[in-house]
């Protein structure tokens, strides 16, 4: 194994690690690590959307962020870059966390809900291939959101400090911010745990450039493997502790938040794989390049945001009930609605490459 | 033959996608790419070393010149 691949499974490895710790140490079950999960908590933490039980600004987030910003600070890869198609990568954000929210949980927790014994992830994960593979026939035929261009010093600062404002709220904790009393966003690990766990993954996922849907566009597109590796270490390492701690549960019956409506699950993450393959990368690769600097994939953070407070506001999220019938409406609609975005942009309005690509 | 790739500002898989064109077109000889992330950086040399090319990083400014070549 080279350096890179090394890196890459020890991002993998740690992460499935942290994970099974978080959980012991009071996170919700098979929610050691979860970006949409803690976006949405946050989300409702700043009263965004007001459904009670999963509100929290998650210090995961927090950490993984600052962490990615030190990273690249200390490698000299922070760029301050946008103008990418921005509103485009919104409105993908925004679909992608429709979908993820119908299945509850991002392309890790998928893995980590898989590694808990949740079959249902499994479906989850099928549809979230089926997804990708689907945006990578877009992406072969020209499908280009545009190049990002270096942007001003300030704005490649200003989501690093949004972070540490949302740092700030959590440990004054003053009243208008909302902490849930009951449900999952009550569920997490002491605040220095979760912060020091976000750190290290943060600064592993810099370097490694970690990214589930990423694994599987490259596996499809070029049979490249490389980021899957990653994928399987949190896999395989999650497996061996959640076996160890007694938290391997295999079924899809009474599965720790989630639910067994298997088309939904399979749809839900079909949508979520789709828009992400369209942006470039899952919800955790966006967080990074966001602290990175790059401003169109930190409005892609506003956009998956947005997604949240929609979602609960109008009822549209999965629960362990099932999904509801907004959900399932609106999984279709972004379905159609990612479609279209892929359509129109293809094939690619920016000039391509000088000497190939099309219409050179 | 010399090729040139422009892939600046543009995110993953764009500028790998872009360099798999200009080496199965090429077959042999030398490919430069220009890039402006790490991430794209790391990405294309991948693909090049795994498909035999020899790969020569120089960083220039804000970018990073990959220069491909394979006899």
């Amino acid at each position: 194994m080279n350096g890179k691949r090394v890196l890459v499974v020890a991002a993998g490895g740690t992460l499935g690690l942290l994970a099974v710790v978080l959980v012991a140490m009071g996170n919700p079950a098979n929610m050691g690590y979860c970006v949409a999960c803690f976006l949405r908590d946050i989300t409702g933490g700043l009263g965004l959307h007001r459904a009670a039980p999963v509100q929290y600004i998650r210090p995961e987030i927090i950490g993984l962020v600052l962490g990615a910003f030190l990273a690249s600070q200390a490698t000299k890869e922070f760029r301050p870059v946008g103008g990418s198609s921005s509103f485009t990568r919104f409105v993908l954000g925004f679909l992608a966390m429709i979908g993820m929210l119908v299945f509850l949980g991002c392309p890790v927790r998928a893995v980590l809900r898989l590694a808990g014994g949740d079959l249902n992830a499994g479906v989850g994960l099928l549809g979230l291939a089926a997804g990708v593979a689907v945006g990578v026939q877009f992406l072969k035929s020209g499908f280009s959101l545009g190049r990002a261009v270096p942007q001003q010093k300030g704005n490649g600062y200003l989501f690093t400090g949004l972070v540490v404002l949302l740092l700030i709220l959590l440990l004054a904790h003053p009243s208008f911010i909302f902490f849930s009393e009951k449900g999952p966003g009550s569920m997490h690990a002491p605040v220095w745990a979760a912060l020091g766990a976000g750190l290290v993954i943060g600064v592993l996922a810099q370097r490694s450039r970690l990214c589930m849907v990423g694994g599987i566009r490259d596996f499809i597109m070029f049979r490249d493997a490389h980021l899957l590796y990653g994928f399987v270490a949190i896999f395989v390492v999650a497996l061996v502790g959640n076996l160890a701690v007694g938290a391997f549960k295999i079924g899809f019956a009474g599965q720790p938040v989630a639910h067994s409506d298997g088309l939904w699950n399979f749809l839900g993450m079909a949508l979520a794989g789709w828009a992400a393959v369209l942006l470039g990368g899952c919800p955790l690769r966006q967080l990074v390049a966001a602290a990175e600097g790059n401003t169109d994939s930190a409005l892609t953070i506003m956009g998956i945001i947005f997604g949240a407070a929609v979602s609960h506001n109008f009822g549209l999220a999965g629960s362990p009930a099932g999904v509801p019938a907004g959900g399932q409406i609106a999984v279709v609609l972004g379905l159609i609605a990612v479609f279209i975005i892929g359509y129109v942009n293809r094939p690619a309005a920016v000039k391509r490459g000088v000497s190939i690509g099309k219409g050179s | 033959m010399v090729r040139e790739v422009d892939a600046r500002g543009l995110l993953c898989p764009e500028p790998v996608l872009l360099t798999k064109q200009a080496l199965d077109a090429l077959g042999s000889g030398t490919v430069k790419v220009l890039v402006s992330s790490a991430a794209a950086r790391e990405n294309v040399s991948r693909l090049a070393e795994s498909r035999g090319w020899q790969v020569e990083v120089q960083e220039q400014g804000e970018d990073i010149l990959l220069v491909l070549t394979k006899r």
